[in-house]
């Protein structure tokens, strides 16, 4: 496990023109490439969604502002939610999984190389298909020019009558076919995880981000394929003239809720079990404990995973279920805040007692654990009937969920950066920029969505382009669109981290943390083939046992 | 005789994993029977609701042959890679072939049952829900035996060029998987569409 890199002396490799380069980077099927690739992409649809939702805050910023028309004001909400989801949120995700998972399980690439590269290529093809609406969205009828029903697109307003033109199909096929891609990913790191696992590394030994990511990509599976399904009885009703979704023909819109959040709701820990996977690995190696309650945590993970998948409607409590309907989905909500808990508590009790060393990555983390919680408590909040009932379609309901996506997953991918990104470039990025980056977005995004909640109990809807004065809600906007620009600020000055250390950090060596899994036995950047030899492992901490050979895990384990 | 595996204590058991072609498979089977299953609950919502015909009673008719065709194909493609397996190889052309031939019969049902429908009984998938529901189902099935069709007759194809063996008996079984879950998925759609739809 130690000698990693095969050197041939007297041979001297020259650098490649970078056309080669480029050709390289375009027609890799090495896991490592393409996780960096996945992220990279992530990266410029960040700054692109939060762009849209800098021109959504401008426009909120005081009341009867017109920076924005009506109508552009609903593409950019539109944009920004599916953008930040799709190709933002399930790219990063999915880049951390490729580039992480195959090197903590000791294997030298995921378990179906090509098939990994197709589906990178078809998520990014969905976000060109998506973004290509604005030049190709007008069609021949010269009716919008990018998709503007909500990242929902509830019925009726994908039907042809009230969506012409083709800004809406591009949504449809985006979706469609980041879908499939996704569906690639998930099933490739199943069989990573299930069938790759070097010598030794039983399922009780996997990192716990391994672990998670399995579940992840199960989830997946189930969770894609409604809405795969849904996008093409969509497609159906669009272009054949189906009437799935077509109330005039005896179709039905709340079907197309119901299918819609079926994907939607579990999709929410789709992105949250990578993010508790990110928390899962940090946290232990900057509390220098081992995780606390492994099993536990596992068996928390697979809960979460189940009983996500029976919690849909709880999106729908105004729609006028039955009221067994309303019970259960209620009942089902509170349930899924039980292993949530969970976690929450073994990642308090694993810094319980530990050594903390408060790095940038650490202090993310930490600020997910606060944030996750009270997103989750806003959620319980709403998972009561009647309180959904007078705050659904408010800015109460926005605040929740960005403090899930933002305070929760964003946070937790934000520590993920700091953490491997030594790992992947060899070089360390610069905590004084960290720390700047981390205590501005920390403050922009409590401006912004802690007080969001606010205008939210004060019955502001959400989606609405304007507002009139007087309503006691001019001030909290402008504290909200305030805090937004912090965050943009916070934003760039992690892109600039990002840059600066690449050319100018401080080199990485192979262990900078001192960590226990796998991807910090090999160089930074690893080679390409990963290991040299295929390690055997004897426990969960595998570097662990090698630094301390007097006293290994594998000894109580 | 049979080899006898004896273990001694303080040796490492052998690393075994599952294959991952099959693991895959089986994941790709999980994601497409939840497709499957949004159509289907689609299509039991819709049960009943058209606003105008026809209506499934009016117009269909139980395809009692081509299902027969279509769930023999199983046992065929079982049989076959199980020859291929014990290498004998000329028992598993002939049966892949007649897997080929049950699947492209039950194809050709699908097309003669759509081609009454829209001819003589004028239903499309814009004629109502049932229309819709009806073609989006069972036009997702055929479109899974096209797949499915097209993966044999490859194997087919290397086959007769004498380049499938033993050693390929790994991804026959792999795609035997398919066959045998999109047949399973048939039996689904012909109790929904022929029997609780009528």
């Amino acid at each position: 496990m130690s000698s990693n890199v095969i050197t041939i002396p007297g041979v001297q490799i020259e650098a490649r023109p970078w056309v080669d380069e480029l050709h390289q980077w375009l027609t890799t099927v090495d896991h490592k490439r393409l996780g960096i690739l996945y992220i990279l992409s992530a990266l410029l649809f960040l700054v692109i969604g939060g762009v849209e939702a800098i021109i959504i805050r401008i426009q909120l910023i005081h009341s009867h502002n017109n920076f924005v028309s009506p109508q552009v004001f609903n593409r950019m909400f539109t944009m920004h939610g599916t953008t930040m989801i799709f190709f933002v949120a399930m790219p990063l995700l999915f880049g951390f999984a490729n580039y992480l998972v195959p090197l903590m399980i000791g294997a030298r690439d995921m378990a179906f190389p090509r098939l990994n590269a197709l589906s990178f290529w078809l998520s990014f093809l969905g976000a060109l298909l998506l973004y290509f609406s604005f030049l190709g969205g007008g069609g021949l009828y010269g009716a919008g020019n990018a998709p503007d029903a909500g990242w929902w697109a509830y019925a009726p307003l994908g039907a042809r009558a009230f969506s012409p033109g083709h800004s809406f199909d591009y949504w449809t096929l985006a979706l469609l076919v980041s879908g499939f891609g996704s569906m690639g990913t998930a099933i490739n790191i199943i069989a990573t995880v299930l069938c790759l696992r070097c010598p030794g590394m039983t399922l009780s030994r996997m990192p716990l981000f391994a672990w998670l990511n399995l579940v992840m990509a199960g989830m997946v599976l189930l969770v894609i394929s409604p809405l795969t399904a849904a996008q093409i009885m969509l497609l159906v009703d669009r272009y054949l003239g189906g009437h799935f979704f077509d109330t005039q023909a005896g179709g039905s819109a709340v079907l197309w809720m119901h299918f819609f959040w079926i994907f939607g709701h579990p999709e929410v820990y789709v992105l949250v079990i990578p993010a508790f996977a990110f928390a899962s690995e940090i946290i232990p190696v900057f509390s220098r404990k081992p995780i606390f309650g492994y099993p536990v945590m596992v068996a928390a993970t697979v809960s979460i995973g189940f009983v996500s998948m029976s919690v849909w409607a709880h999106h729908m409590f105004t729609v006028g279920m039955n009221s067994y309907a309303n019970s259960f989905f209620a009942i089902t909500t509170m349930a899924v805040g039980v292993p949530t808990g969970i976690k929450i508590f073994n990642w308090i009790g694993t810094m319980w007692g530990g050594r903390i060393q408060f790095k940038t990555a650490m202090l993310f983390c930490i600020a997910f654990l606060f944030q996750f919680l009270l997103a989750g408590l806003t959620g319980i909040m709403q998972a009561a009937v009647p309180f959904d009932w007078q705050l659904s379609l408010s800015y109460f309901v926005v605040a929740h969920f960005h403090y899930v996506i933002v305070g929760g997953i964003l946070f937790a991918m934000f520590g993920a950066f700091y953490y491997w990104y030594p790992k992947m470039t060899g070089r360390m990025l610069s905590e004084r920029l960290g720390k700047w980056h981390f205590w501005l977005f920390l403050i922009g995004f409590h401006m912004t969505f802690t007080v969001m909640h606010i205008p939210g109990l004060l019955g502001m809807p959400r989606r609405i382009y304007t507002y009139e004065p007087g309503r006691g809600w001019d001030t909290l906007n402008l504290i909200v669109s305030i805090g937004a620009f912090i965050q943009a600020i916070a934003i760039l000055v992690f892109v600039a981290n990002l840059i600066i250390s690449y050319f100018k950090g401080a080199p990485a060596g192979n262990d900078p943390w001192d960590a226990w899994t796998l991807e910090w036995s090999v160089s930074s950047p690893p080679p390409a083939y990963n290991f040299a030899t295929v390690p055997t492992v004897a426990s969960r901490r595998p570097l662990w046992d090698q630094k301390h050979p007097e006293d290994p895990d594998s000894r109580y384990e | 005789m049979s080899a006898v595996t004896v273990s001694f204590p303080n040796t490492a058991a052998p690393w075994q994993l599952p294959s991952r072609g099959k693991v895959a498979m089986a994941s790709l089977i999980f994601a497409e029977a939840a497709i499957f299953t949004i159509f289907v609950v689609a299509y039991l919502f819709y049960i009943g609701k058209s606003l105008t015909g026809p209506t499934p009673r009016e117009v269909l008719e139980v395809p009692i042959f081509f299902t027969v065709c279509l769930l023999s194909s199983s046992l065929t493609i079982h049989i076959a890679s199980k020859c291929l397996q014990r290498g004998k190889q000329g028992g598993f052309m002939a049966l892949w072939l007649l897997t080929i031939v049950l699947g492209g019969l039950f194809l050709y049902g699908t097309g003669m049952e759509w081609h009454r429908l829209i001819y003589e009984h004028g239903l499309t998938i814009s004629t109502n829900l049932f229309g819709t529901t009806y073609y989006s189902l069972v036009g997702l099935h055929a479109f899974h035996v096209t797949v499915g069709l097209v993966m044999l007759l490859t194997v087919a194809v290397f086959g007769i060029a004498g380049r499938v063996g033993v050693s390929q008996s790994g991804r026959v079984e792999v795609l035997s998987m398919y066959w045998h879950f999109v047949d399973a998925v048939w039996v689904v759609v012909f109790t929904v569409v022929y029997i609780l739809g009528r």
